[in-house]
């Protein structure tokens, strides 16, 4: 077992954390200067090409974070890994932020784009919204309450249904959307310019920093409620005040 | 393993026939449904006809979640779930009996659906074939994912509202599948059902064995 | 620039939705911590507490 740290400041930052946070910062600024200034506009979308830089890595986001949340839901149920217990639970929360994310930037690129803020026919989207959702029911089952294990094992089953399901949904989303009258592509449609696909790239490695300064984060802080909530601290406390109270006995 | 599934599954449709729930309250809900969305759709009978087949698989994706929470229900009152584990019957045929249980209500509702969307919406039957073989596969689609999320919200607080929102994403394939299989079987679109049978074959398949697998867990840790 | 309006919605959404979360999960993070003794502040490699 190894022997905690006995002066962790009262909030859950580290310096890893904060050079991290700088380089997010640092990135998002270099990110939004290349992309608004540098990268040229498309031939056939304009300027609305531009929302590539926050679409694109807000998509490849959600899949990298709702994989961790796969992969730890199935070690919880594998090995019983409270590390892996905790991570899947904190993946998916950020997950959710970046799935929404893409929704939404997917729709208001839509916009410009084909005229339309939803569109049937595109099947990354339509999967995602049904990805969204079923990861909102994860964080539904989180939030039920009850024994710690129960919850972490409904979670993971939950979270491994929505894994194995998501191929399915975008199959059958792919063949529906085949039939309608009008076969939309996507919004990307393959060949990025130097600048665009630089800066695209950019984006991804900014927003994969940024997922792992959160990831951070949200794991300490569902480490904590765990403490909290099972973590017998009143033993702790009361170990420590016997401590003081001998040191104050002994001075 | 098929013996206890059996038994199973007749223990829940004798609590099911005995109370008369299906036939008092869930297929009149059904019906009402159908109504309703005539009203909504302002007994428009070109929309209707269109409308068909994914009104009846709307109307079934409901009267599902219906189902499964009676299913559930049956053994966290009275502390049934412990009992049937200590029985010694394998978790996995209490989740094959209770799938079926709940199957064969689900077929039973959409017997009067058909017929409702027949009389009130005017559908025409074509391929009574594919009709009723995309019944039966979709239900047992249904039947094994609703079976699986009813162990996974048993005996918690809130189960009737977290039910729906954690079902119905996963049936989205069954959905779409049904309903395009159903628009071949009235002949309303062209389009080719029977390899939507396919998907929902798969689909069938995939959530059996996740179910079955997961069952004992569930009934174990939760 | 064409379609201004639509980049600035775009690149604000995310950028100030990723600014929230960020907050939130700090400040959620200093609350937390506040309530637990300094030794238990960080992972242990103990068993399951439960």
């Amino acid at each position: 077992m190894t022997i905690p740290p006995t002066d962790v400041a009262a909030h859950t930052g580290s310096s890893t954390t904060r050079w991290l946070g700088l380089a997010v910062m640092a990135g998002v600024v270099t990110m939004f200067l290349l992309g608004f200034f540098v990268a040229p506009e498309d031939d056939l979308m304009a300027d609305s090409v531009r929302m590539i830089f926050v679409h694109v890595p807000s998509a490849i986001l959600t899949y990298v974070a709702f994989g961790v949340t796969a992969v730890g839901s199935l070690m919880w149920l594998w090995k019983r890994s409270v590390w892996w217990d905790i991570a899947a639970h904190a993946a998916a929360e950020i997950g959710v932020v970046f799935c929404g994310l893409t929704l939404v930037t997917g729709s208001i690129w839509g916009r410009p784009t084909w005229n339309t803020y939803w569109e049937w026919g595109d099947v990354r989207l339509v999967t995602t919204l049904i990805l969204f959702l079923m990861m909102v029911g994860y964080l539904a089952v989180r939030s039920m309450g009850g024994d710690e294990a129960a919850v972490s094992t409904r979670a993971a089953i939950v979270g491994l249904i929505a894994a194995v399901n998501l191929p399915i949904v975008n199959r059958s989303v792919e063949w529906w959307a085949d039939r309608t009258l009008h076969q939309q592509s996507s919004i990307t449609d393959g060949k990025l310019e130097d600048w665009t696909l630089f800066t695209m790239v950019l984006g991804i490695v900014v927003w994969a920093m940024f997922f792992l300064w959160a990831m951070l984060h949200r794991f300490r802080v569902g480490w904590l409620e765990r403490q909290l909530r099972v973590g017998d601290l009143d033993e702790a406390i009361a170990a420590r005040r016997a401590e003081a109270v001998d040191a104050g006995g002994d001075a | 393993m098929f013996r206890d599934a059996r038994i199973v599954a007749a223990k829940d449709l004798q609590i099911e026939w005995r109370s008369r729930v299906t036939f008092s309250q869930v297929v009149p809900f059904a019906t009402l449904v159908l109504v309703l969305f005539g009203f909504a759709l302002d007994a428009n009978r070109p929309v209707l006809e269109r409308a068909t087949s994914g009104l009846f698989w709307i109307t079934v994706m409901f009267v599902s979640t219906l189902a499964v929470q009676r299913s559930t229900s049956i053994e966290t009152s009275d502390g049934a779930r412990r009992a049937l584990l200590l029985a010694g019957i394998e978790p996995a045929a209490v989740y094959a009996g209770k799938t079926a249980a709940v199957a064969v209500q689900l077929l039973l509702v959409q017997v009067v659906l058909v017929a409702g969307v027949v009389v009130l919406f005017g559908a025409e039957i074509e391929a009574w074939g594919l009709l009723i073989s995309t019944c039966v596969v979709a239900t047992v689609g249904i039947a094994g994912a609703g079976t699986l999320f009813g162990a996974l919200v048993a005996g918690v607080r809130a189960r009737e509202t977290v039910l729906p929102i954690l079902l119905l994403p996963v049936l989205a394939p069954v959905l779409i599948g049904a309903t395009r299989a159903f628009d071949d079987a009235f002949g309303s679109v062209a389009v080719d059902g029977w390899s939507w049978l396919g998907l929902l074959a798969g689909f069938g398949i995939i959530n059996l064995v996740l179910g079955s697998l997961s069952y004992g867990v569930l009934l174990e840790e939760t | 620039m064409t379609h201004l309006g639509y980049l600035v919605a775009g690149w604000g959404i995310s950028l100030s939705a990723l600014a929230v979360y960020a907050i939130r999960v700090t400040a959620r993070g200093r609350r937390l911590a506040a309530r637990v003794p300094a030794e238990r502040r960080r992972w242990m490699t103990s068993e399951d507490p439960s």
